[in-house]
């Protein structure tokens, strides 16, 4: 039961686009397309699960083993950027396919706020005191972590869906490119909006 | 002009983080729900950008070109380290209110960027005032969105009430009203711009 109060919560009630604004440079940057929009999610799924597995052993077994919390930001970041890297190189290896399907995505992600950010939520047991029942540990993080990133993938591609729609329409001069996106990600919020309090 | 003005000016309208190069969006509309916030975030941002540009270009001839970004990064996390762990001692109540966002600070796209572009290429002083003038115009433009959302969501500005709450618009102060705020502003300087 707290797994699925956790994916409801973290999809929907506190979607990490929505409500929580992380992720937004990749949000306004690569959803002109539903196919590279997809492309993007499964990528930030797939990172943003593994690295927050690694980043939370390592808060638990090196920086609050030895009290080196202050440490926290250097060393997520730095640990982030070498998994991606790695991801990267395996991937090319062991599944071309996979590769060329995410491997222009990649090098864009170790600067996506939303994997530092859910690692150190998930680090710091934050996440947790949203969700009633909920307990900052490894498994219940990394479901967590999962979930966000869909719930990223879905605002993602539903957003790409109305841009497709909109590169068709008439926009004023002014509202051309940014502002409107940012207009329809805040008509999409309010729609999200109507989640809260489900959880 | 001369050169240093036009580096320290140039941050401020022509390539202004949030409207010229829509960059650093998340604390942008994450933390602008009132003046103060959004201010708080902008003058943190501008301590790092100016440390971590002096920083930089200091170092630019040392930096090897293979691991310059994770050089960069290092260097970055550090400043951030700095203003989170000063913020937690002496600011708690802002600490509490901008949290996560602080220490991803490390990631926003205007502080590698301004490294890679402006500090692997210039000598210290130009770098430190690319640096102050693109936190003033990212503070500048924070602080601006942050009090009309106060001002349209709560009636205040900067914590001073102009008129009763009654009137205010709640959604302003939530998650949607920053993306309809920043539209519309943005929208509003690219008239002006033309």
């Amino acid at each position: 039961m707290v797994y699925f109060l956790i994916i409801i919560s973290a999809i929907f009630v506190n979607n990490i686009v929505f409500s929580q604004f992380l992720g937004i440079c990749p949000f306004l940057g690569v959803s002109k397309k539903i196919d590279t929009a997809v492309g993007m999610g499964a990528a930030v799924t797939f990172v943003l699960t593994l690295a927050t597995i690694v980043t939370y052993l390592l808060q638990k077994y090196v920086l609050e083993a030895f009290g080196i919390g202050f440490l926290q930001t250097i060393l997520f970041i730095l640990v982030i950027a070498a998994l991606v890297q790695m991801i990267e190189i395996m991937l090319k290896k062991v599944s071309p396919s996979l590769y060329q399907a995410l491997g222009v995505f990649l090098p864009l992600i170790t600067t996506n706020c939303c994997i530092l950010g859910v690692a150190i939520l998930v680090g710091d047991g934050t996440w947790a005191a949203k969700i009633p029942g909920a307990e900052a540990n490894l498994l219940q993080g990394t479901v967590f972590a999962f979930a966000t990133a869909i719930g990223f993938s879905v605002a993602l591609v539903l957003f790409a869906g109305i841009r497709e729609q909109l590169a068709m329409a008439k926009v004023p001069e002014a509202m051309k490119g940014t502002p409107i996106a940012l207009l329809t990600a805040g008509l999409l919020a309010m729609a999200f909006m109507g989640f809260s309090g489900v959880v | 002009m001369n050169k240093p003005l036009e580096v320290f000016t140039n941050g401020f309208i022509k390539e202004n983080p949030t409207f010229g190069l829509v960059l650093g969006m998340c604390p942008t509309l994450a933390t602008t729900t009132s003046a103060i916030n959004g201010m708080s975030m902008g003058l943190a941002t501008l301590f790092v950008l100016v440390c971590s540009n002096v920083v930089i270009s200091m170092l630019r001839n040392l930096i090897p070109d293979k691991v310059h970004i994770p050089a960069y990064i290092v260097v970055i996390a550090t400043f951030v380290t700095m203003v989170q762990l000063t913020m937690q001692a002496y600011l708690p109540a802002l600490y509490e209110t901008l949290g996560l966002f602080i220490p991803l600070i490390v990631v926003n796209c205007i502080v590698l960027g301004r490294a890679e572009a402006f500090a692997a290429k210039n000598g210290v002083g130009l770098s430190a005032l690319d640096g102050l003038g693109m936190g003033f115009g990212f503070t500048l433009s924070l602080t601006i969105l942050g009090c009309i959302r106060e001002l349209l969501g709560t009636g205040c500005a900067f914590g001073i009430h102009i008129y009763s709450d009654a009137f205010g618009m709640l959604l302003f102060v939530l998650a949607p009203g920053a993306f309809i705020a920043l539209a519309y502003l943005m929208a509003l300087v690219n008239k002006l711009r033309k």
